[in-house]
């Protein structure tokens, strides 16, 4: 349980500390698609009967570098590129699944995230996720610059798009050290639900993204503990109380307008 | 040390099979109000861009106090985009706003000497009012100004403005160019405004840009402007509502 609580409180502190560019960026979708393409990595790696982490990790980096590379090179939008690799890596999952020829449960543990599969390495993992993350912080001023409008961080001289594949990679190596803990399908709500909240809640972009690391943080922890007393799914309880947190704060704010 | 601010020659820009630019020259002298007057899709917006150094020329040079736009101190250039095209759903309060113009890069914390030449800089455009305002609470001229206020915090050399008066009412407007005067008066700045008025243009500039895609006329307004190079930058120059508003009000 101690195991579990360290992952939930690190992937709840790297998705909703992500998650504030991802909602204000309007990619809400991105956490979906980079999920499914992490399940084409996943079904890889148990496939060739290697760790399915080590695979997924390359190969949603990929995707995510894949996405941004033609959006930036043809006049989709991101949706559209999205879509295009969700489609895709779902397509290479399914037939990396059938070629394995046998019944494999690990699949569904991804799918819907198993606490008790976290293993030390995850956690390893995870953390130096996190250090790296408290590594790039001072790029938080840069993405939160572009965030706000491309073209005035383009006019600054600001290397946009760099910034941007670095961010795309870490919001991707996000998504694989969450899937263990939440599930492929929750993913996308565990990246967007906490930043909305806060978004709700905050009037200046520094205010959102603590606010926003502390619910995923208590969310993540509680909703874990609930779920062990309760003996409910970890990831679907965590997903639901963050939800009650979102629409408490919808209820927070409008009680205050009035 | 030469006396010219922007140095244009051959400048092309093509974007696939569209050709944005073609061949533009002119030279815009140091303290001078520059309006870029031309249709929509006229290449107005891509000319400001490429001064900016976020598009590239196809062919040609532009040099900016003697450097290209990317080479170019951005420090020394004041940009004030047009205000529909931000993220207002974005948190932010009009003083982390300016001292992006300051910083370029967004505050995590502001310190007290920022927080006092972000809060002159509102005084400039008599704004200190709204500097603890989110900006989606902010109208859209109140934005213009705040916009304003981040592009000269860092006293730019060089100030454009994209369609600086749009969407915002007259007596705004009137403002909004008093406060551009004013800083070029203080500060010996170059101003080049994006607009679609060609009367402001008349009024406002030493100089004027007439473009659609290529150079219709670069000079003085009443040279610049004159009927001729109108109709050939917009094919006609507009309908004749004057003459009939005239007519009624005469029955």
């Amino acid at each position: 349980m101690q195991r579990a609580l360290i992952a939930g409180a690190l992937v709840g502190f790297l998705a909703s500390y992500y998650g504030v560019f991802v909602v204000q960026r309007g990619l809400s979708f991105l956490g979906s698609g980079l999920a499914h393409a992490a399940f084409g990595g996943i079904a890889l790696g148990l496939l060739l009967n290697a760790e399915p982490l080590w695979i997924a990790l390359p190969f949603t980096i990929m995707i995510a570098v894949g996405i941004f590379w033609v959006r930036d090179r043809t006049e989709l939008g991101s949706d559209t590129a999205i879509g295009i690799f969700f489609a895709v890596s779902m397509a290479l999952g399914i037939i990396f699944l059938f070629l394995k020829r046998e019944y494999t449960s690990d699949a569904f543990t991804y799918l819907f995230g198993s606490i008790l599969a976290v293993n030390s390495v995850d956690i390893k993992i995870t953390g130096l996720v996190v250090l790296i993350t408290i590594f790039v912080t001072p790029f938080w001023q840069r993405w939160a610059y572009a965030s706000f409008d491309r073209e005035l961080a383009e006019s600054d001289h600001l290397s946009v798009k760099r910034d941007d594949y670095l961010l795309s990679i870490l919001i991707a190596v996000t998504t694989v050290v969450t899937i263990k803990v939440v599930g492929i399908v929750l993913i996308a709500a565990f990246l967007v639900i906490p930043a909305a909240t806060s978004r709700v809640l905050s009037s200046t972009f520094r205010k959102m993204t603590v606010l926003s690391i502390i619910i995923g943080v208590l969310s993540a922890v509680v909703g874990l503990l609930l779920s062990y007393c309760i003996d409910v799914p970890s990831g679907a309880t965590i997903i639901l109380l963050q939800a009650v947190l979102f629409f408490l704060s919808m209820f927070l704010k409008s009680f205050k307008s009035t | 040390m030469t006396d010219l601010a922007v140095q244009v020659e051959d400048l092309s820009v093509r974007f696939e099979e569209h050709l944005a630019l073609s061949c533009l020259s002119f030279q815009i002298p140091k303290n001078t109000f520059v309006a870029v007057v031309g249709p929509n899709g006229a290449g107005k917006s891509t000319l400001l861009k490429v001064l900016l150094g976020i598009v590239r020329p196809t062919s040609g040079k532009v040099k900016i106090f003697g450097k290209t736009p990317q080479k170019l101190d951005p420090n020394l250039i004041g940009y004030v985009p047009q205000f529909k095209t931000m993220d207002r759903s974005f948190p932010a309060l009009s003083l982390e706003l300016v001292y992006t113009g300051l910083s370029r890069k967004w505050p995590w914390h502001l310190s007290k000497e920022t927080k006092k030449m972000a809060f002159k800089a509102l005084e400039q455009v008599g704004a200190t009012h709204l500097a603890t305002r989110p900006i989606g609470r902010l109208s859209g001229g109140e934005l213009q100004r705040v916009c304003l206020a981040r592009s000269i915090v860092r006293q730019p050399k060089l100030l454009m403005l994209d369609e600086p008066a749009t969407g915002i009412d007259t007596i705004g407007e009137e403002d909004m160019y008093r406060m551009i005067e004013a800083y070029q008066n203080k500060s010996g700045a170059v101003v080049l405004m994006i607009t679609h008025d060609w009367h402001a243009a008349t009024y406002h500039s030493d100089f004027v840009l007439l473009l659609n895609r290529r150079q219709v006329s670069f000079g003085p307004p009443t040279k610049a402007l004159q009927e001729n190079n109108l109709r050939m930058a917009y094919g006609h120059i507009g309908h004749g509502h004057s003459l009939k508003l005239l007519v009624t009000s005469n029955v």
